[in-house]
């Protein structure tokens, strides 16, 4: 709830739980599909069983995690340039 | 139905609007985009508009279907942007807002390489105006940096031009290639502006610097002007394939740990130009529908989201994503459109992006670059993180910043609604852009398998979110900034320069100082023979002189008799 005592959707942390769950029925359903749907392939590695769910998380997962150690590197407080 | 240059109702438009004022002004900078779109859409294909200068005809207009197609989308976004910053009291940025429209068709429609030269220097220095206009010591900065990188694309151009023109006789702008004389030199020009790794700086400095309505028409012109050139003249270079490739994979990380939302969508059009490139690079009929698709497209849906995060811009008066959060209980509407520019960036199937960014990825496998297919692949799935999940997420959602607002203004909505129409349209209904694209389309994006491959890509890949927030391993929005290749220029040339300065300073002090030294020991020795004391300067007594003149004769005696 806000000042104005409006409640909003996302306040409530079951709605929130919700969308999640949704996302992993989802993402289960999408995998199960594998099964039955034969899908096209022009690179072998299409063919292995939900490659394109594992591709997707285990690159997103890297992606995030090499990010935050470069930022290490790169980041610099915000006037770094001014001086 | 007689037809004009397109970019000559542009430059009225751009006159119009510096006399007139409020609801007339307005009248101008709408009715310009919609009479050009008139006007383009009668042009007759083939070539008009000969100027004769010199030796050389130049070819004001050059019309097919590779130049349709972008003039077409060039249109559109005149058309958002002028609505979207209808409520902008500053005529400066009306003004270089019509006028950089007008210069980028200019030099989408020019025959020859000439007359792209002179509106490839005209779009730098319209467009400077729409940073300058933001109107602090810092946007003032980074236009003169936009700038100076800019014209040194122009001037690369026209070198490149020059060798080019003197060994072919010609100055027509078709193929060139990288074995012709000067074409590398062109293609580096062309590769600043459409932001080349390491080249790429320029964008992601300035376009978050401009003015929240001006960063609209930036997002659209250059670099899709650079993409179609590349497509003109160097279609099936395959250096293009790696460049194109490095320019979807690299900038991922720096969207990701990006605070400032507008910077991670300049990070993301590096990205999305990407694609493009590679689509050029692979060269065949379908990477080239790709590529221009693409462009078209990425337009709208990148222009969405700029204008969502304008409209936060412009009425929370901050945008990062540190200081955000909780929007969508404040503007929800522009939450919901924001929202479907993000759906479309990461191309859910009916959603703009799907039928476009998967030809170029069908292409790659076809032509046997599968590496350069899994990097895109990467890049496709990293997509949802960056654009997909965190623009919307940080600025809408996440914890709530306790923001409270209005709306955007209704002429955002408007321009907002406009372009996720047509991202949901095209996405749904492909078949009118297909016709439009430079070769015949075989292509069928709503097959069951494409469909289903890519929810399991988009939807895996935001689970992976999902997870890295649950666990707290996902980076929080951090106020600060990342170096870049612009260090570069900004720190290590500037301080090379000062240490060479002050070296040279050193080595001309210990230079004086040795000179002094020299001439005081000289000096010193000049003295002690020569001063009051000297031996040279001595009062000799009679005695020692008689000694002396005997000695001399002594000599001279000694010599006479040898």
């Amino acid at each position: 709830m806000d000042e104005n005592g409006r409640s909003y959707i996302f306040d409530n942390p079951r709605n929130v739980k919700a969308v999640i769950y949704a996302l992993y029925v989802l993402c289960a359903t999408l995998l199960v599909l594998d099964f039955f749907v034969h899908r096209h392939v022009d690179h072998p590695w299409e063919s292995w069983f939900g490659f394109y769910g594992i591709y997707g998380f285990v690159c997103c997962t890297f992606l995030v995690l090499a990010a935050k150690a470069m930022r290490k590197l790169v980041q610099r407080k915000e006037d770094y340039y001014d001086d | 139905m007689t037809s004009v240059a397109p970019f000559l109702i542009f430059f009225v438009g751009g006159a119009l609007a510096a006399v007139t004022t409020g609801r007339l002004r307005q009248a101008v900078l709408l009715g310009t985009p919609v009479l050009g779109a008139v006007n383009l859409y009668h042009l007759p294909e083939g070539t008009s508009g000969f100027l004769e200068l010199f030796d050389y005809t130049l070819v004001l207009v050059r019309v097919d279907k590779l130049s349709l197609v972008f003039g077409y989308v060039f249109h559109l976004a005149a058309l958002l942007g002028a609505i979207y910053a209808l409520h902008v009291r500053d005529g400066i940025q009306h003004i270089a807002g019509t006028l950089y429209a007008g210069s980028s068709i200019g030099a989408l429609f020019s025959g020859d390489l000439i007359t792209l030269f002179v509106f490839w220097e005209l779009t730098a220095i319209t467009s400077v105006f729409l940073i300058l206009a933001r109107r602090t010591d810092r946007a003032q900065a980074t236009a003169i940096r936009y700038l100076a990188i800019q014209i040194l694309s122009g001037m690369l151009l026209l070198a490149g031009v020059l060798i080019w023109t003197s060994h072919t006789g010609s100055i027509a702008f078709d193929y060139i290639g990288l074995d012709a004389p000067g074409g590398w030199l062109i293609l580096l020009a062309f590769g600043i502006k459409s932001a080349f790794p390491l080249l790429h700086n320029w964008l992601t400095d300035a376009y978050p610097e401009a003015t929240p309505t001006g960063t609209i028409f930036l997002s659209a012109f250059t670099t899709k002007l650079a993409v179609y050139t590349l497509a003109r003249g160097y279609p099936g270079t395959e250096i293009l394939v790696y460049i194109g490739a490095t320019m979807t994979m690299f900038p991922i990380f720096y969207a990701i740990i990006e605070n400032d939302l507008r910077r991670v969508l300049s990070y993301s059009l590096i990205i999305q130009i990407g694609f493009m490139v590679t689509g050029i690079g692979i060269g065949t009929e379908l990477a080239i529908n790709g590529a221009a698709a693409h462009a078209f497209v990425h337009v709208v849906y990148k222009a969405l989201l700029f204008m969502s995060m304008g409209a936060v811009l412009d009425r929370v008066g901050k945008i990062d994503g540190s200081e955000l959060g909780g929007l969508y209980k404040s503007m929800p509407i522009t939450a919901v459109f924001c929202i479907i520019g993000a759906a479309s960036i990461c191309a859910f199937p009916l959603f703009a992006g799907f039928i476009a960014k998967s030809m170029v990825l069908a292409a790659a496998i076809e032509e046997g670059y599968p590496t350069v297919w899994l990097f895109l692949l990467f890049a496709s799935a990293g997509v949802i993180h960056y654009s997909g999940i965190k623009i919307p997420y940080f600025a809408f959602f996440a914890h709530d910043s306790g923001i409270r607002v209005k709306e955007a203004r209704p002429n955002m909505l408007v321009a907002m609604f406009l372009a996720a129409f047509l991202c949901i349209f095209i996405g749904v209904y492909p078949w009118p852009l297909y016709r439009i694209l430079p070769f015949p389309v075989d292509y069928h994006p709503y097959t069951v398998s494409h469909v289903l491959v890519q929810c399991q890509l988009l939807f895996f890949s935001a689970l992976a979110f999902v997870f890295l927030q649950l666990t707290k391993l996902y980076p929080p929005e951090l106020p600060g900034i990342n170096i870049d290749s612009e260090w570069i220029y900004r720190r290590f040339l500037p301080y090379a320069a000062r240490y060479l300065l002050d070296q040279a300073h050193i080595l001309g002090v210990r230079l004086e100082r040795g000179i002094r030294q020299a001439l005081a020991a000289w000096m010193g020795r000049v003295f002690h023979l020569h001063g009051p004391q000297g031996v040279l300067a001595r009062t000799w007594q009679t005695g020692s002189t008689v000694l002396m003149v005997i000695l001399l004769f002594a000599v001279v005696l000694v010599f006479s008799y040898l």
